[in-house]
């Protein structure tokens, strides 16, 4: 699939790879699952805290896996890191900032942190911070739908959806169904200035 | 959700419905930062926030405080009495001199309406509204609408009363703008002597009796009687103010049954409102301050994110 066109920064954008589909998006959800209470021995003490807005998606959805798997769901946090940004003095505007929304002590918890994209790793150095001001957590476990590697961190991820080779200027596209109003996919941008 | 733009904050009528939203938004967030058991999260680290307050504080001055210092922002308290402002210094040469050791935000509170926008045209730093004159007070009317939002849910078409000393009330004035843009209906209601002439012009009823006042709103904003703007034989006595317009538990049985009671301090018990008014059920005077950190933190957080392009006029 892909399609041609120029964007509004002048840059032409083509062409468009679609690298994952509502199914295997399912798939992976459920295989991450899986592997999450395998490697944990089960759900004692486990929490599942998503990044915003995506990565609350997937934890919820992550959580309905659990559910199906196990018959009941662990508790879910949903985080929102705009505060603990590194670029905040370099941005033009403020981000906007949405509540966090975490109301379960999560010291001594293990903590599954869910991301839709794992890039830099700035995201996630920004969520670690936000945690641990919550309390001290046993351990913090790393699960993102796509890791597409270029890391500026010494950060990686426990369980990945799938891992892409990407060039860096590539763009990595999440959509789902319940933030994006469109039907669940993660498309792959090739960017090229003219 | 619109983009935050603003450098200053001097007005209330200076933001648009949709900005006023987003530091409702913002500061629905920041209300969590301040109930958990850290409260601080580093968004405005290195920045330094000036406090310069020409005219006494408590609760705005610490409000500030907390806001800045749960920001991570450093502080720095300037009172008029201990400053060299007591030695002769204009407010401008002041203020010039505690920009010129970089500092980023002033928060400024002066009994003079229009300080705090001379100094915003005159310097680089933003300059935050705390209170000038009997003019503008932003952030106190923002907390005392996210109040009402939070409470009873919206603000289209609901009936807000303002009684007390609306002449020399800046409050009233910044609330009477914030209340009307977001579509409330407002009432005023005090002695005729306190009453600014033509003040239906700013879209607001005036109703001089008390009771048809309780009777009819879903929010009573009550106001201080400002003992020391009283010297001008505006009221016969306290007591009849007492008595004529303060609000007490027999007043309030003929009001809604979920009507809130708002002040926003300090309180002269006994005079606008009776002791078990303040502390009773309707009364949310409290919440209205809690809900003022995070509304400061709001604007401390979203005007750290612009940059004054303007040059800086030199005489």
């Amino acid at each position: 699939m892909s399609e041609g066109g120029a964007n509004k920064k002048g840059l032409t954008v083509t062409p468009v790879s679609k690298i994952m589909d509502k199914e295997y998006i399912r798939r992976a959800l459920m295989r991450i699952a899986h592997e999450i209470l395998e490697k944990n021995k089960g759900m004692e003490g486990l929490c599942l805290v998503g990044i915003r807005t995506r990565g609350a998606v997937l934890a919820q959805r992550l959580n309905q896996c659990m559910e199906e798997i196990e018959g009941r769901g662990v508790p879910l946090g949903i985080l929102d890191i705009n505060l603990y940004r590194d670029d905040l003095t370099l941005i033009d505007h403020q981000p906007v900032v949405r509540e966090t929304l975490i109301d379960f002590d999560l010291n001594d918890k293990k903590i599954v942190l869910v991301d839709d994209v794992l890039f830099t790793g700035r995201t996630i150095r920004a969520a670690l911070d936000a945690l641990i001001d919550f309390g001290r957590p046993a351990n913090i476990q790393l699960a993102v739908l796509v890791d597409r590697g270029h890391r500026d961190l010494p950060i990686r991820a426990d369980y990945a959806g799938k891992n892409i080779p990407t060039a860096l200027d590539d763009d990595v596209r999440v959509k789902l169904r319940e933030s994006d109003q469109a039907d669940d996919e993660v498309l792959v941008v090739k960017r090229k200035i003219k | 959700m619109s983009e935050w733009k603003k450098t200053n904050l001097l007005d209330l009528q200076d933001l648009s419905k949709e900005e006023i939203d987003l530091v409702f938004e913002t500061a629905k967030s920041f209300k969590e930062v301040s109930a958990r058991e850290v409260k601080k999260v580093p968004a405005l680290r290195g920045k330094t926030v000036v406090m310069l307050f020409f005219e006494t504080s408590t609760r705005t001055r610490t409000s500030f405080e907390l806001a800045a210092k749960r920001l991570s922002a450093d502080t720095i308290n300037i009172a008029a009495s201990s400053s060299a402002l007591s030695k002769g210094e204009s407010v401008l040469d002041t203020a010039r001199n505690i920009e010129a050791m970089n500092v980023d935000m002033i928060v400024v509170r002066h009994r003079s309406s229009g300080i705090p926008g001379m100094l915003s045209e005159n310097l680089k730093a933003s300059v935050i509204n705390a209170g000038d004159g009997c003019r503008s007070h932003p952030t106190q009317a923002l907390l005392d609408i996210f109040t009402i939002k939070e409470k009873l849910g919206r603000m289209e078409g609901l009936k807000v009363g303002i009684v007390g000393d609306i002449l020399h009330s800046r409050v009233a004035r910044s609330n009477i703008w914030g209340l009307t843009t977001l579509g409330a209906q407002v009432t005023l209601c005090g002695p005729s002597t306190l009453m600014p002439v033509d003040i239906e012009k700013m879209g607001v009823t005036v109703n001089y009796n008390v009771d048809e006042v309780v009777r009819e709103v879903d929010v009573l904003m009550l106001l201080r009687l400002q003992k020391e703007r009283q010297q001008d034989n505006f009221l016969p006595s306290i007591r009849e103010y007492a008595k004529e317009f303060g609000i007490n538990s027999s007043r309030l049985k003929q009001a809604k049954k979920d009507m809130l009671i708002m002040h926003p301090g300090p309180t002269n018990r006994g005079v606008e409102l009776s002791a078990d008014v303040a502390d009773g059920e309707r009364s949310v005077i409290l919440e209205q301050v809690t809900n003022g950190v995070a509304i400061r933190m709001a604007i401390l957080y979203l005007l750290s994110g612009t940059h004054k392009s303007i040059e800086t006029e030199q005489e």
